[in-house]
């Protein structure tokens, strides 16, 4: 059983809670399962937004938000810098052998939580997502895009394809006519569903060059050892 | 909405082809409420209640619910839906933590009116500090009225039992309200795979006259009760009257079981029965209990779950049996007050094998760790903490 309890830290304005439903919708395309906690508290720009995801190639029972995670995402340097998080420090309840993904172009983890993370031999990839996402989609708003792309590169857990599903499903929704024929749509829908189109191929783009850079840094994971029974 | 044909419960409930849907827990209560035939829908918002309320509020804007209103309280709506229930209608309402005690003193005297009716619960905190999570210490006051109360762990429970109390309570040897109760958000505001029967089947209409009591006779209980209170008369008649009604009232509840066999496979769910160590839970912890079970089963642990659907009647006899040679066992609960290791303990002859937790309340999260931590010293494993 491959099992993946993620706790996604970033601020407002992100997209954290968005590549969450995206996370999971891919896992629901490729046919696995996933579940995610929906988090009630304030939001508003820059405030802390935590987002929980379940993701397993079997059914997911327990519920509610991931306390003892096994991989972290932090999308916002703030949140180890200026704690901008509802738990700190960021790796509280980390799992032994877990992953922590940091959107970051610094070093910025303190010595004595890299003795932490050390000790409980977690993986840790720093990439410059925020950049990734202004170099390739013009638009820091792509940083989460940057951040699942990671995600997916590293973990194998879903294709491509799945992943573009989940987009589709989350920025296109119930609007997304394949066969529509043009001429029932009219030039406003049609602008409007170009403009969705765009970003569509731009999020795209970001994911791919993510997925690229694991693969190309040897950050995939190993399939998992075969356990004689 | 389609042309909805009426099929017999068993055929609805047990046999009809089923279509896996992704939906909420509050989509679920609907759903189920769609496919119940009912008449009439009375309810108070609150959250996380108010969700299936809008949502059953649109099956009535479809026409799958004959009528439908917004009560002015939840006094009276529990009140409203009393008096509907008792002009021969087929109800449904829903409420939460503090709304459920507002109803409370209406919902405790349905047993004794003998009303069947199928109520939601959604849990939430009940008393001070004010917050709207899923603490559950609200079921502990539903277990000592006479009310059937059973308890959902995810969002297929949520539809099956619902769909089911309708009749189950109506059953002529019950004729008792049931309650549906789950934890609010975990379950409510979350997606769940459900596997649900056609839309275009629905169950047969209420039958009034299908009744322990015929409803027009005003000379025998319940009617009679109502109109000659006990407390008009002598303090024996008083003493009397109460007390064969209470005898009969949890009577019926335990009549319901057979029902609870037929419609739901039992009043509880064993997993590995040959087990050590077992969990004991109810709702959102026997998913969190079934995920322990999973974890311990792949380290090697011969640990089960019994997971407790039905809290009234309680499975006094069932779980006796399951834990007969059981070592330790687990009660992880979702309040302070832990009512259902309580509970257990009262069934067994040796409580103390018992482990009073865990527990987590205010609605917070139960991690599966806490569980597997109280696993490990019920079977002498010494570990070391193994997180941040």
């Amino acid at each position: 059983m491959k099992r993946y309890n993620i706790r996604i830290a970033g601020v407002g304005g992100q997209g954290v809670v968005t590549s969450a439903h995206i996370l999971g919708n891919a896992m629901s395309a490729a046919g696995k399962y996933a579940s995610l906690v929906p988090f009630f508290g304030s939001e508003k720009r820059m405030a802390p937004v935590e987002a929980y995801v379940r993701a397993s190639d079997q059914p997911i029972y327990e519920v509610g938000e991931v306390v003892y995670p096994n991989v972290i995402m932090i999308y916002h340097p703030q949140v180890i810098t200026h704690g901008k998080s509802y738990t700190m420090p960021f790796y509280t309840g980390l799992k032994p052998n877990g992953m922590v993904i940091i959107n970051s172009d610094a070093d910025i983890i303190p010595d004595e939580d890299k003795k932490v993370l050390e000790e409980l031999n977690a993986r840790i990839f720093m990439i410059p997502a925020t950049q990734i996402a202004r170099d390739i989609a013009g638009t820091e708003l792509a940083t989460n895009m940057a951040m699942i792309g990671l995600f997916f590169g590293i973990t194998k857990l879903v294709t491509l394809e799945h992943i573009e599903k989940a987009l589709i499903e989350r920025f296109l929704g119930g609007s997304f006519v394949a066969s529509g024929g043009t001429t029932a749509l009219d030039s406003a829908i049609e602008k409007k569903f170009k403009k969705k189109q765009e970003l569509l191929a731009k999020n795209m783009e970001v994911i791919k060059y993510t997925i690229k850079m694991a693969e190309e840094n040897k950050w995939v994971e190993e399939e998992e050892e075969k356990v004689a029974t | 909405m389609p042309e909805q044909r009426v099929v017999e419960p068993e055929h609805l409930i047990l046999e009809a082809p089923r279509e896996r849907k992704f939906i909420t827990g509050s989509q679920a209560f609907a759903e189920a409420v769609k496919r119940a035939n009912v008449d009439i829908a009375i309810a108070y918002p609150i959250t996380p209640q108010s969700e299936t309320m809008h949502l059953v509020g649109d099956l009535f804007a479809q026409g799958y619910v004959k009528d439908y209103y917004r009560a002015e309280e939840e006094y009276g709506a529990m009140s409203a839906i009393a008096g509907a229930v008792r002009g021969g209608a087929r109800a449904f309402s829903a409420t939460s933590g503090p709304g459920l005690l507002r109803g409370l003193e209406a919902i405790v005297s349905w047993p004794g009116h003998r009303i069947p009716v199928v109520l939601g619960i959604m849990t939430r905190v009940v008393n001070a500090p004010l917050s709207i999570q899923p603490d559950n210490v609200e079921i502990a006051y539903l277990l000592h009225s006479g009310l059937v109360v059973l308890h959902a762990e995810n969002q297929q429970d949520v539809f099956d039992f619902t769909l089911a109390g309708f009749p189950i309570s109506e059953k002529v040897d019950v004729y008792l309200p049931v309650v549906v109760a789950t934890e609010g958000f975990f379950v409510t505001h979350a997606k769940g795979y459900v596997e649900l029967p056609p839309e275009d089947m629905k169950l047969p209409p209420r039958d009034p006259y299908k009744a322990p009591v015929p409803p027009t006779d005003c000379e025998i209980p319940p009617a009679r009760i109502q109109r000659d209170a006990p407390v008009q008369k002598s303090n024996f008649m008083s003493y009397l009257i109460h007390a064969v009604w209470q005898q009969e009232v949890w009577s019926a509840n335990r009549r319901a079981m057979k029902w609870i066999y037929h419609y739901l496979g039992g009043p509880i769910e064993v997993v590995n029965p040959k087990a050590d160590v077992f969990i004991v839970a109810s709702g959102c912890a026997a998913a969190q209990g079934r995920e322990a079970q999973r974890y311990a089963e792949q380290e090697g642990l011969n640990v089960g779950l019994i997971k407790v659907k039905s809290l009234r009647p309680f499975p006094e006899k069932e779980i006796r049996e399951a834990l007969k040679n059981a070592k330790a066992v687990i009660v992880p609960e979702h309040n302070i007050v832990g009512w259902l290791a309580k509970e257990v303990k009262a069934v067994i002859p040796n409580s103390g094998i018992v482990v009073d937790g865990p527990r987590v309340y205010g609605g917070m999260t139960l991690p599966v760790e806490l569980i597997m931590e109280e696993i490990y010293k019920a079977l002498g494993i010494k570990r070391e903490r193994t997180y941040a």
